[in-house]
């Protein structure tokens, strides 16, 4: 024990009359990767800027690698890196000078700065960028530059605030690689996110957040267990069909079918992906039954959240705009 | 503070600099802020109001220099704010703030490095002024020196202003404006542009504690050789009270600033 690279207790913060934050405790042990998932608003950003010494906390302790946030924040910054959701970057500057530069803020020897420099410009595909302004750059190229710099004194702490809002979907898949490629060298993660599907993939933990709490707490298939895991979801022509599409169905199934004959819908948990859709394809094409829609569902926000709080993220969200 | 954490404080501020001062040529805005306009002040204000303003003892363009150098250092600082005011919307004062550089280096590399470009407006503008007929008068090499790094340090003073100013307001366009419209007022009602003695009386009395008036007739003294009493004495005071007071003003603000 101890031995968590991140540890937050009791931790508040209040904005005027908003109460951002309500009593957050985080543990992430070293070299996992940890996701901070919620909504816009829930205090996914409030939370991260607290952990990088941005902020303080009203309430709580936190430690970051042994060291208090509030009482030891220089160590605490010499250990760090931040990337947020807007490229940070010199947009002046050449992609090697803002590395350089971050690199000599993080007070390495000018000789180091620049190898280091070279070698995250390689790193992340942005060499034959390197020498020219960012203000040249394409969005996905300033977002990885913004990563690069994070990583620059090669922290063993590294925050990553939504990291892949606003980049297209290739880009998003580039950076996912990234971050996996980040943990595979041993340095503790924590990033937030509205995509369950990118905790999913990149989080060893999750914790959920809704107004500036911790709803829930998991791996990602114990959060889905909780959800519901990934269904086939079929539609038949005419509500008749529906309740002969489910016994059809009833031998695939990994757990009870549903069906709903308002909407002449059926549910099917299934655990084999793309596999199963095919498997239900195939067992109704063999039948009678006449199918208007047919589609594997994997869990979204939506779904973890109406498990867990019985309202959608989007409704969390024009909450929070009437308020 | 250790000596080893002052140097590298000291350190940081230069990095600060050094990067600041690299990134000037790249920026279209910021090279016609330092050459075109300046140039531009220069030529319109020997010729169109040189003719119609009376300066007792001096001609007009040699009464001029010294005034609108001074009028453009004061104005320097605003690329200061300005540049903190883009850095805290997209994001870089959060970048730089969760590095383990000393709290102060950014202003204070963003500060010196407005020392270097007001550094080169003041020859750019002298040497602009010779061109239209300005001449130095009884002083010395050593005394026009003085009188450069006078305006220097007064510059300095309000790039601090101006640091406060950008990490205040919301957005670039305010930083912009708020930065301009205070200095108006304060470098037009002045000894810059006009004798002080040709306003009314109630403008006077503004004009002659107006820091402005005084840095100017400090450096008139040291250029020109024209009798200014402590004014010499009194720029410097201005410049470290005002410095006294914004730069750990600006410092604690960046300290607790972040986007929101």
């Amino acid at each position: 024990m101890g031995k968590e690279a991140i540890e937050a207790v009791g931790v508040h913060k209040r904005f005027g009359d908003v109460e951002a934050l309500r009593g957050i405790d985080l543990a992430v042990p070293t070299a996992s990767v940890f996701a901070l998932l919620g909504p816009n608003g829930a205090g996914k950003t409030t939370a991260v800027r607290i952990l990088a010494t941005l902020l303080r906390p009203d309430e709580g302790t936190i430690t970051v690698e042994g060291f208090d946030v509030q009482r030891q924040a220089q160590e605490v910054r010499a250990r760090i890196g931040l990337s947020g959701q807007y490229a940070a970057v010199n947009e002046a500057l050449t992609g090697e000078e803002n590395l350089e530069m971050v690199g000599r803020l993080y007070h390495l020897r000018r000789a180091e700065a620049r190898a280091r420099a070279h070698e995250l410009l390689e790193r992340f595909d942005l060499t034959d960028a390197a020498r020219r302004p960012v203000k040249t750059y394409s969005g996905g190229m300033r977002r990885r530059l913004d990563l690069a710099a994070a990583l620059v004194a090669r922290p063993p702490v590294v925050f990553l605030d939504e990291p892949t809002t606003g980049l297209d979907p290739r880009s998003r898949l580039g950076m996912w690689d990234t971050i996996e490629r980040l943990v595979g060298r041993g340095a503790t993660v924590l990033l937030t996110t509205q995509y369950l599907e990118e905790a999913d993939r990149l989080a060893d933990g999750i914790a959920v957040i809704d107004q500036g709490r911790v709803i829930a707490e998991g791996t990602a298939s114990e959060l889905k267990t909780r959800v519901g895991g990934e269904r086939v979801e079929v539609t038949t022509a005419t509500p008749d069909d529906a309740p002969r599409a489910a016994e059809a169905l009833r031998s695939i199934a990994d757990g009870e079918v549903v069906v709903d004959p308002d909407t002449a819908t059926v549910r099917v948990p299934v655990r084999g992906g793309s596999r199963s859709l095919m498997d239900a394809v195939r067992t109704l094409d063999a039948g009678t039954v006449d199918v208007a829609d047919i589609g594997l569902r994997r869990p979204t926000l939506d779904d973890v959240f109406l498990a867990l709080t019985g309202r959608s993220a989007e409704e969390v969200d024009e909450e929070r705009e009437a308020a | 503070m250790s000596g080893n954490r002052l140097a590298w404080a000291l350190s940081d501020a230069w990095v600060v600099t050094k990067y600041n001062l690299i990134s000037v040529p790249r920026v279209p805005e910021m090279l016609v802020f330092l050459t075109i306009q300046p140039i531009l002040f220069v030529v319109l204000f020997r010729y169109v109001f040189g003719g119609a303003i009376e300066t007792p003892g001096l001609p007009y363009q040699d009464f001029l220099i010294p005034g609108i150098i001074v009028q453009t250092v004061a104005f320097g600082g605003i690329t200061t704010g300005i540049g903190l005011a883009e850095d805290l919307q997209k994001g870089v004062i959060d970048r730089l703030r969760s590095l383990p550089m000393a709290r102060f280096a950014l202003l204070a590399g963003r500060t010196v490095a407005d020392i270097g470009r007001n550094l080169f407006s003041i020859v750019l503008m002298v040497v602009v002024g010779f061109v239209v007929g300005f001449s130095f008068h009884d002083t010395t090499v050593l005394e026009i020196l003085a009188g450069v790094v006078l305006m220097l340090l007064f510059g300095f003073a309000f790039s601090w202003i101006a640091a406060l100013i950008g990490l205040s307001v919301p957005n670039a366009e305010v930083a912009q404006s708020a930065g301009f419209i205070w200095l108006f007022p304060l470098t037009f009602a002045s000894s810059a542009f006009v004798p002080v003695d040709s306003m009314p009386d109630w403008l006077q009395a503004f004009a002659d504690i107006n820091p402005v008036t005084v840095c100017v007739n400090a450096v008139r003294e040291l250029w020109l050789g024209v009798p200014a009493g402590d004014d010499i004495l009194w720029t410097i005071v201005w410049s470290l009270g005002l410095l006294a007071i914004f730069a750990p003003l600006a410092t604690a603000r960046y300290r607790r600033t972040s986007r929101a």
